[in-house]
């Protein structure tokens, strides 16, 4: 064939360089462009604002005054777009493709969603400006809750949580304040081999011990081991529901009514709310406390590691514990209350002003959109999904538990014994064929972890096609050729990084050089 | 349902290959009570444009800041913030990109907060930043443990004049936990009054610049005392427009400094998401919480950046991890690095002046009324007057006329008599000349 402007389209010469060998004089490779720090293309003189000029004035600064230079650089404003456009190319998002970590609920984050949180009337109002002045947001923080308690089968929600770990905090406090109230010295919270990080780290902040409990063959609590930790110094269990492994703990009433028997509370980390959202309601199961990653189930944009938001229902019993502030409706529209009174019994406050609001506005828009019927399809479709994958890889790699599972499958290692190929390195060869790796090594209960979570906002091409390279990639290294893995990733803006370099001899900023 | 790609076609052959015949064989693990029969509820789903007009209505009930003369601060500004921030944040690889567990794929997010970290540090007059806390008040929190944790004791001493929410919150965080705050009255502290209180048990002291009424302290000779007893000085800084103009922490011999950075490329938004600093020196890294930013190379050589020193936290070290977060202010820390990369040192420091100069002129204006009294000797873009009559009622009547006059102290202080006629007011460049003269000729108008 012939271009007509061009040459023929065939092989010629430097089609037939290998990629790794074409050396180009820039460092950049086609669309693929290296990038400086800031530092290193700005300097201190150069600007990307204009502001008006300064009137002339006597300072009153009180004579403590900045003199000498900060350092930092300044850019262009077209520099500033480059830079940042530049960077962003460097990122997997979900925007570009199927993003199946396992536990962080990586789905679609529709733009109307970031249309509305920045209408003025909701994105530019002061935290503390007259209530009278803010009633459209205090209605709109309203509405979640109502949403999030109907959702859940909760009746009362504190809104105030920054994340899902700050809502764990919150649950947990509110269990050692209506504990400390009943007069209860409990030290311990129970919480199983699988559950995540935060859990134990919240617990400890709120002065506990924490005992682990072991997980059964089927992946899900040991009901006897359970039973048997209980006693009268366990203030609460910390549950992931559906749990880590992906599975729907199916004892979980029984676990609720024990804990309750021996006088604790039941905390549902509601991490992997997504599964049974507008299917199954927690307050139904007996669980006291649970947060809600509103960066998961509802959708608002995960941005590279937050902000998160982690609103958190609670029980008949918890809620008089709550933090500070909640809405009310008073006679002459909402209030809020800001200040714990004398007689209350909240116990405290766990952030200025009064939480996330823009990811409540993202959070409501996500639900609103939905309804009640499309919230249920998003459980259904999610936990379609993923057993989906299930039934399409379990002939070929291990399956660490039965299904059905939930809106995410687990697999371990066993399926790479005697490859030579690691469960990190099996990822990483992910991201030459486009993906994102899913989470790995997590959770501890099974060796080499492999969670994936497809999401629903996954079609079924998008999942045949994420299966179909699986399925290629394992078939690659039981047929020996390691090096597709233990090299991986290949094609990325940068190969596999020195992580232990950068934790013994920390760098975590530019300096000049002298 | 327009998010949801899977048709009726596609479920049943989904549910064909799993080898289960409807749905709800895949729930079989939900108790069967549990498993609701029909949708909760709550309304069915809504098309973009209802939604849209549903959210209008809401928005449309609240008064703008823009929209009316603005005095509101109190730990939250309003500022100009330049149309390409909120741009590049809604660039797609940046908004849905998750944490940079991956760092071969996550470049633009890792190199993007090695330089917030970098600047945050410069600013602050720090050596090391971490890559954010929820906000400035969780960061407060977070810097009396990290306090603990570095000096092995236990007595965190906080000015009264901190801002009060952020004593509020350091004494939830520190309720549960071996911390021992001790509270001071609000005031406005003298540096001699809190030497006095260190003691070899102390741990640190936590004080605010400017502090919550506006004043600019120096805290060189706090530090040198703390520094006597071993013991930490945290500045908390909550405009960190100020450090364009004022003596820095870390000359003053800060040990932690945490601000509320969302006066730098994060609008007001009722009060959230903002983004957390926390700055620290070298020497104390491996008692930070939180997620920070680290410079490596890849197999090749070539300069990269990962998440590093993650066996401070809880995801590795579990129920003894330096805290409980998991998560960083992500997409509000690169707004407020590229509004910092638009400034640039020139442009911080004008911006810095301009506020204060605009300060400076309604200080003057308020002054000049008979009946204000300006209560400051020194002040940065904030400062508390005090009126003849109720702050409180005086506010809600200029909201009435349209003005958001500035912040009451009975908000903040509800039982202080002390507190009851005083607001805070607040000038950013965003003040014009005929917003402070309507300002002042209602306030006139309201005190005769």
């Amino acid at each position: 064939m012939m271009n007509k402007q061009g040459r023929p389209t065939g092989l010629n010469t430097a089609a037939n360089l290998s990629p790794n060998s074409f050396t180009t004089h820039t460092g950049n490779r086609g669309l693929e462009q290296d990038e400086l720090l800031i530092y290193e293309i700005g300097d201190t003189q150069r600007t990307g604002v204009d502001l008006e000029d300064l009137p002339v004035f006597e300072s009153r600064l009180g004579g403590i005054t900045r003199d000498n230079e900060i350092g930092l650089a300044g850019l262009s404003e077209p520099e500033v777009m480059r830079h940042y456009t530049r960077l962003s190319r460097k990122n997997y998002a979900i925007d570009m493709g199927l993003y199946p970590l396992g536990s962080c609920t990586m789905k679609h984050n529709p733009r109307i969603n970031e249309k509305v949180a920045r209408l003025p009337g909701l994105a530019d109002i002061h935290p503390l400006q007259p209530i009278s002045t803010v009633q459209g947001a205090l209605e709109l923080m309203d509405r979640l809750a109502h949403w999030l308690k109907t959702l859940t089968g909760m009746p009362a929600v504190a809104m105030s949580p920054k994340a899902g770990a700050h809502g764990e905090l919150c649950g947990l406090m509110a269990i050692r304040a209506a504990l400390d109230k009943r007069g209860e010295n409990r030290t311990i919270v129970l919480a199983p081999e699988s559950a995540h990080g935060t859990n134990p780290a919240t617990a400890a902040l709120c002065g506990y011990k924490v005992k682990s409990i072991p997980a059964n063959k089927a992946g899900r609590v040991d009901l006897r081991a359970l039973k048997d930790a209980l006693g009268p110094d366990v203030a609460a269990i910390m549950l992931t529901n559906p749990n880590t492994c992906g599975l729907f703990e199916r004892d979980i009433i029984d676990i609720a009514d024990a804990v309750h028997a021996a006088g604790g509370y039941f905390y549902c980390d509601g991490a992997n709310f997504n599964a049974i959202v507008g299917k199954v309601r927690p307050g139904d199961l007996g669980v006291d406390a649970m947060h809600i990653n509103l960066h998961k189930t509802f959708s608002t944009p995960h941005g590279g590691g937050g902000p998160g938001a982690g609103p958190v229902v609670l029980s008949e019993a918890l809620a008089p514990f709550a933090p500070v502030p909640y809405v009310i409706h008073g006679k002459d529209g909402f209030e809020m209350v800001e200040h714990v009174t004398g007689g209350g019994e909240s116990f405290g406050r766990m952030t200025a002003f009064h939480g996330q609001m823009g990811m409540n506005i993202r959070a409501l828009a996500f639900m609103m959109s939905h309804g009640s019927d499309g919230l249920a399809r998003v459980a259904e479709d999610s936990v379609l999904n993923a057993n989906y994958v299930m039934a399409s890889l379990q002939d070929i790699m291990t399956l660490s538990f039965e299904g059905p599972c939930m809106h995410e499958c687990l697999f371990d290692d066993r399926f790479l014994e005697g490859t030579g190929v690691t469960t990190l390195d099996f990822a990483k060869a992910m991201i030459d064929e486009g993906y994102h790796p899913m989470t790995m090594y997590f959770p501890l209960v099974v060796h080499g972890a492999m969670l994936i979570e497809p999401t629903e906002s996954e079609s079924k091409q998008s999942v045949d096609q994420f299966i179909g390279a699986l399925r290629h990639l394992v078939t690659q290294a039981k047929s020996g050729n390691s090096a597709l893995f233990t090299g991986a990733p290949y094609l990325a803006p940068l190969k596999r990084l020195d992580e232990t370099l950068a934790a013994r001899n920390p760098v975590l900023r530019w300096r000049k050089e002298d | 349902m327009r998010y949801l790609p899977l048709s009726p076609t596609d479920r049943a052959e989904m549910l064909e290959k799993i080898g289960v015949t409807e749905i709800n064989d895949l729930f079989k693990d939900v108790p069967e009570t549990a498993l609701l029969k029909e949708y909760v509820d709550l309304p069915a789903h809504m098309s973009e444009m209802a939604v849209d007009r549903d959210f209008r209505a809401m928005a449309d009930k609240n008064m703008p800041a823009g929209s009316v003369p603005f005095f509101c601060g109190a730990g939250a500004y309003r500022h100009y913030v330049p149309s390409t921030v909120d741009h590049l944040i809604q660039r797609g690889e940046f908004l849905t990109a998750y944490t940079p567990y991956q760092p071969e794929i996550s470049q633009g997010t890792l190199q993007a907060l090695y330089e917030f970290q970098t600047q945050v540090a410069q600013i602050t007059g720090m050596e090391v930043s971490n890559a954010s806390m929820y906000d400035g008040s969780t960061a407060c929190g977070e810097a009396v443990l990290m306090a603990r944790r570095a000096s092995r004791k236990k007595k965190a001493i906080l000015s009264g004049s901190l801002h009060p929410q952020y004593i509020e919150v350091t004494k939830c965080a520190t309720k549960f936990t071996e911390d021992i705050p001790l509270i001071n009255p609000p005031s406005i502290y003298l540096v001699d009054d809190l030497i006095n209180q260190i003691d070899e048990e102390t741990s640190c002291v936590v004080v605010q610049n400017p502090d919550f009424f506006g004043n600019i302290q120096d805290y060189t000779k706090l530090a040198e005392a703390l520094h006597a007893q071993k013991a930490l000085l945290v500045v908390v800084v909550t405009e960190v427009v100020s450090l364009g103009a004022v003596r820095s922490p870390g000359a003053m011999g800060a040990d932690i400094v945490v601000a509320e950075g969302q006066s730098i490329g994060n609008g007001l938004t009722f009060g959230g998401p903002y983004v957390g600093l926390l700055a620290t020196r070298q020497k104390l890294v491996r008692t930070m919480p939180g997620r920070v930013c680290g410079e490596t190379v890849d197999a090749d050589g070539k300069r990269g950046f990962v998440l590093t020193l993650s066996t401070r936290e809880q995801h590795i070290r579990r129920e003894k991890a330096t805290s409980n977060i998991c998560t960083n202010a992500g997409l509000c820390t690169l707004a407020f690095t590229i509004h910092m990369t638009l400034l640039g040192e020139k442009g911080f420091r004008h911006l810095a002046r301009l506020n204060h100069a605009k300060a400076v002129q309604l200080a003057d204006k308020l002054s000049a009324a008979h009946g204000i009294k300006v209560l400051n000797k020194s002040f940065f873009n904030e400062f508390t007057i005090e009126l003849p009559m109720d702050a409180a009622e005086a506010i809600e009547c200029l909201a009435d006329m349209e003005i958001l006059g500035g912040v009451p102290l009975s908000r903040l202080y509800p039982n202080d008599p002390d507190m009851k006629n005083k607001i805070l007011v607040a000038v950013t460049e965003t003040v014009t000349e005929e917003d402070m003269d309507r300002l002042v000729c209602a306030l006139k108008e309201l005190i005769k």
